[in-house]
């Protein structure tokens, strides 16, 4: 009876987190595997048949497989951006931790401005119509480097106050400084924070629809979240395929998570509480 | 900071060659390779930040007062903001920017904590309910518009499907005017609140097992533990959670775009998507002065909430 009366608040909890958050995943997954008439009753059912082969195909073909484009555009964008991330931001957030100044209070101020102003969106377009980067993959990457700057440097600052100064200046006594002493000496003892950038921020650009929007329209060089954007109005009778599209683009975050959750986790909290 | 500790600690060297170092380091000029810390290493950063977000946020006040065509422009003072607040439909946009992210910080707190509070309790299964929990966050915005869109249709979705079961008839979420934007802002929360979960679980990890204790010494039971304890101490989570899901609240716009484009007509309109539609439209001007309101709203109600919940914090 005691059992009972501990386990059953819990198994009602559980049977609404189940509901709650598992029923959504599972309706995706189920509609990407129906054929295309069952598909379109939008229920619940299960599937009474399983081209599972035949509209994973059906997507990927269509349009001139700009689904095979796209995901080949949001690894380089993704891969780029976060590349360029770490290596920029891993710099400023040592030197913004370490070197005191006047010099620090300014950065400190535009670190934070960075994390609360909305980007203004037609400037920015202004900005890089006239460099000629507008509507181009190297514009977008700029654009996904300058809006994750701010949450990448706040976490290197913070990772960086942990690593000791007494390092450094056993690095400076045998002639590192500048650029030897971070690459050689600070930047491998930045691994687990590097690794933790990396995860979020490549979540944060692969994930990413309104800067693709604004500044990479167009289907010929369509990122994986605007193809599911425009699917969504082409395809308002082939629900199996836009709902398969969701699967596949699912999948790349759905890996991270699996494989590190604890460190996706840890990054997001510990930028939310310094940030 | 270098300056101010013993110099002799960890060097072999004569005390004075290591201080005169440590003195030109100080200075940040002269010696082999200058300060060890440069600025250059601010540089990278410093240009893709000034070029792509800096200038930009600057001339939008210049653009916002100009009839814009991205080529020339031209000079028409407050014109764009006074359109902004005379049209009937942009008015909406302001109000419902503020009560889409007070409902959705609102909500993000009381279900993150409850949650949080429920997912460091010795529950089975835990591991799995905090995976389920976080998983949307990972999880694209868009994706989970069209899925939750599909859902809460009137008749086919399993939502009303769901509530018919127990006799009610659900409205049409989307399509009706006074649930459209609440919708779409329970299905937000849905989407963030696993952030907002494990934010207060690592907060509430960290409260240290002695003040439980202490409360049951005196006699206190479950409510007494999250009342004097629980509560007042996972204030650092809370003041996180608050100001993260506020400033995503007021700059939400792929949500509700992908969810309702701002329908049924202009009543689920919010800042960010009136200038995602001026844009569209051809009225540059128009919608950078979209962009100036927002900033203005973000900072005006942003920089005081994290001084009053600072505040709070070092009172606590």
């Amino acid at each position: 009876m005691r059992a009972l009366r501990r386990s059953g608040p819990e198994l009602v909890v559980v049977l609404l987190a189940v509901v709650i958050f598992v029923v959504p995943f599972s309706f995706m997954v189920l509609t990407a595997v129906k054929d295309e008439v069952q598909s379109a009753e939008l229920d619940f059912g299960w599937p009474t048949s399983w081209p599972i082969v035949q509209n994973f195909v059906e997507v990927i073909e269509a349009r001139d497989y700009v689904l095979l484009r796209a995901f080949l555009n949001s690894t380089i964008l993704t891969v780029v951006a976060v590349t360029l991330l770490v290596v920029f931001c891993s710099m400023a957030g040592f030197v913004l931790q370490r070197r005191a100044g006047r010099m620090r209070s300014v950065v400190n101020f535009l670190v934070l401005s960075g994390l609360i102003i909305p980007p203004a969106i037609v400037p920015t377009i202004w900005v890089l119509q006239t460099l000629g980067l507008f509507k181009t993959l190297p514009g977008l990457i700029f654009v996904e480097v300058a809006f994750h700057m701010s949450y990448s440097v706040l976490l290197y600052r913070a990772f960086v106050a942990a690593v000791p100064r007494e390092l450094d200046e056993a690095a400076m006594i045998d002639g590192c400084t500048g650029f030897r002493l971070f690459f050689k000496v600070i930047f491998p003892l930045l691994r687990p924070v590097t690794i933790t950038v990396i995860l979020t921020t490549s979540v944060a650009v692969f994930n990413d629809f309104v800067n693709p929007l604004y500044f990479l329209p167009g289907d010929e060089n369509a990122t994986v979240q605007l193809t599911l954007y425009n699917f969504q109005s082409q395809y308002s009778t082939q629900w199996n395929l836009l709902f398969m599209d969701i699967v596949l683009i699912t999948i790349p975050p759905l890996l991270a998570f699996i494989f590190f959750n604890r460190k996706i986790v840890a990054g997001m909290t510990a930028g939310a509480i310094k940030g | 900071m270098t300056s101010s500790r013993p110099s002799t600690a960890t060097s072999p060297e004569p005390p004075t060659a290591a201080a005169g170092r440590r003195a030109r380091a100080r200075n940040g000029k002269g010696g082999r390779g200058g300060n060890p810390y440069p600025y250059l290493f601010y540089v990278p950063a410093g240009i893709v930040y000034t070029i792509v977000f800096l200038v930009p946020t600057i001339m939008a006040f210049y653009f916002s007062m100009t009839r814009w065509t991205l080529f020339d422009s031209t000079f028409v003072g407050l014109e764009n903001f006074t359109d902004f607040f005379a049209e009937q439909n942009l008015r909406i946009g302001f109000q419902n920017t503020l009560i889409y992210a007070v409902t959705t910080s609102g909500l993000k707190v009381v279900l993150g904590m409850a949650l949080g509070v429920l997912l460091t309790s010795r529950i089975k299964l835990r591991g799995f309910l905090r995976s389920v929990v976080f998983f949307p966050v990972l999880v694209s915005t868009v994706a989970v518009g069209i899925t939750f869109s599909v859902l809460l249709k009137p008749d086919t979705g399993l939502v009303n499907k769901a509530l018919a079961l127990v006799g009610i008839s659900g409205p049409d979420w989307l399509g009706d005017a006074n649930t459209a934007l609440l919708s779409v802002a329970l299905v937000d929360v849905w989407k963030g609140v696993g952030l907002a979960t494990v934010i207060y679980i690592a907060g509430m990890m960290s409260i240290p097992r002695d003040y439980y204790q202490a409360v049951a010494v005196d006699g206190g039971g479950a409510w007494h533990r999250f009342r004097f304890v629980t509560l007042p101490l996972s204030w650092p989570a809370t003041n996180s959670v608050i100001i993260l899901s506020f400033i995503g609240g007021l700059r939400s716009f792929d949500l509700i775009w992908t969810m309702t484009r701002g329908g049924p007509g202009f009543t689920s309109d919010v800042i960010a998507s009136i200038i995602y539609k001026q844009y569209q439209a051809g009225f540059f001007g128009l919608s950078t002065a979209g962009n100036v309101i927002l900033f203005i709203v973000v900072t005006a109600l942003v920089v005081p909430l994290t001084r009053f919940l600072s505040a709070r914090e070092v009172a606590a």
